[in-house]
């Protein structure tokens, strides 16, 4: 016999994505999943946000890693909460694994959780968590055609971060070629160049994050 | 490479939906995957194969079916399909509008039916 479906094969992981979404919205939470490839500076892009905002906001992280919880220890260095998810290989994370999460997390009082995603420009893309925006870093260490090579990312992100500016100097990177290409895939989205490192651009990054909060807490 | 994640909750449906029908022996799987939805093909099959090995849905076939790429332009709202590598940068066909379009099909990735005894 034939048995017609037609069934979002991922419907699993949406369905507790969209619980996932309500509880955020019910707590006031900004949620944004940080999506970019190993070693573009996720980690340093929110040691530098936790530190700089902590009078503003009450954040928290969850980390995701094949392996090791240093930089759940980073994190947490910085005060924020912090809790570490190994996905032993696994190239992604996922609704699931952010709502088993959440048990070590205290949401009342909560203003923003970043999820870190694992390394990846490919797989997290397909995987929502229950977020409010898509974040993509890149980093000018990286090929400048990253978003013509990985245009999902891109395409549904709402800011596309381009960090380690400060290199510039010393690299081939073309920053015109990146920013063309990504505004090219997605008109919509908010580029702000940024230095984790000397702290160049970060302030831009803060008004977008006071912007969405303030617009979520209203919401 | 998250082809594994997909076909486990691929094979949650299957067998939800035999269940619901009382099948038992499942003959062939019908997916749909957009272009844009980054899945291997290849490694998709390789994962149902390992995920159906020694289980009752062991042998059953997987067809895989992939969608084009399609886009409405922004400015004149002509739909085109191109067919390039780099298909998001494609030009519109009919007034050479660059930026902006409109993604129409690319991002499926759904179970379409399932032949099952």
């Amino acid at each position: 016999m034939e048995i017609p479906v037609v069934r979002n094969i991922l419907e699993a992981n949406d369905r507790i994505a969209e619980q996932l979404k309500a509880l955020f919205t019910q707590h006031k939470i900004l949620v944004l999943n940080l999506i970019s490839s190993p070693g573009a500076g996720k980690t340093s892009l929110l040691e530098r946000t936790l530190t700089d905002l902590k009078d503003e906001f009450t954040m928290a992280v969850i980390e995701g890693d094949c392996m090791t919880d240093n930089d759940a220890r980073r994190v947490a260095a910085t005060g924020a909460q912090a809790v570490q998810i190994n996905t032993e290989g696994g190239c992604h994370l996922d609704s699931s694994m952010v709502l088993s999460a959440l048990s070590s997390i205290t949401l009342d009082g909560l203003d923003i959780l970043f999820v870190e995603n694992v390394g990846n420009l490919v797989c997290p893309v397909e995987f929502d968590v229950g977020e409010d925006a898509k974040i993509a870093l890149l980093s000018v260490t990286e090929g400048d055609d990253k978003p013509e090579k990985y245009p999902l990312l891109f395409a549904e992100s709402q800011v596309m971060l381009l960090n380690k500016v400060d290199l510039l100097p010393y690299v081939d990177f073309d920053v015109d070629v990146a920013l063309r290409h990504a505004g090219r895939i997605n008109k919509d989205i908010e580029m702000f160049q940024v230095s984790c490192r000397s702290g160049e651009g970060l302030d831009i990054w803060y008004d977008w994050l006071r912007k969405e909060r303030s617009a979520k807490a209203q919401a | 490479m998250h082809e594994m994640s997909i076909a486990t909750s691929l094979l949650n449906i299957i067998r939800q939906e035999m269940d619901k029908h009382g099948a038992t022996k499942l003959i062939s799987v019908k997916v749909v995957f957009g272009k844009l939805s980054n899945i291997v093909a290849d490694s998709l099959d390789f994962a149902f194969e390992v995920l159906t090995k020694d289980t009752v849905l062991e042998g059953a076939k997987l067809e895989i079916e992939e969608l084009p790429l399609t886009m409405r332009c922004c400015k004149c709202e002509t739909e085109f399909s191109p067919e390039l590598a780099n298909a998001m940068f494609a030009p519109c066909p009919e007034c050479g509008e660059e930026f902006g379009h409109t993604l129409l099909t690319g991002k499926e990735l759904y179970l379409e039916n399932i032949q099952a005894e």
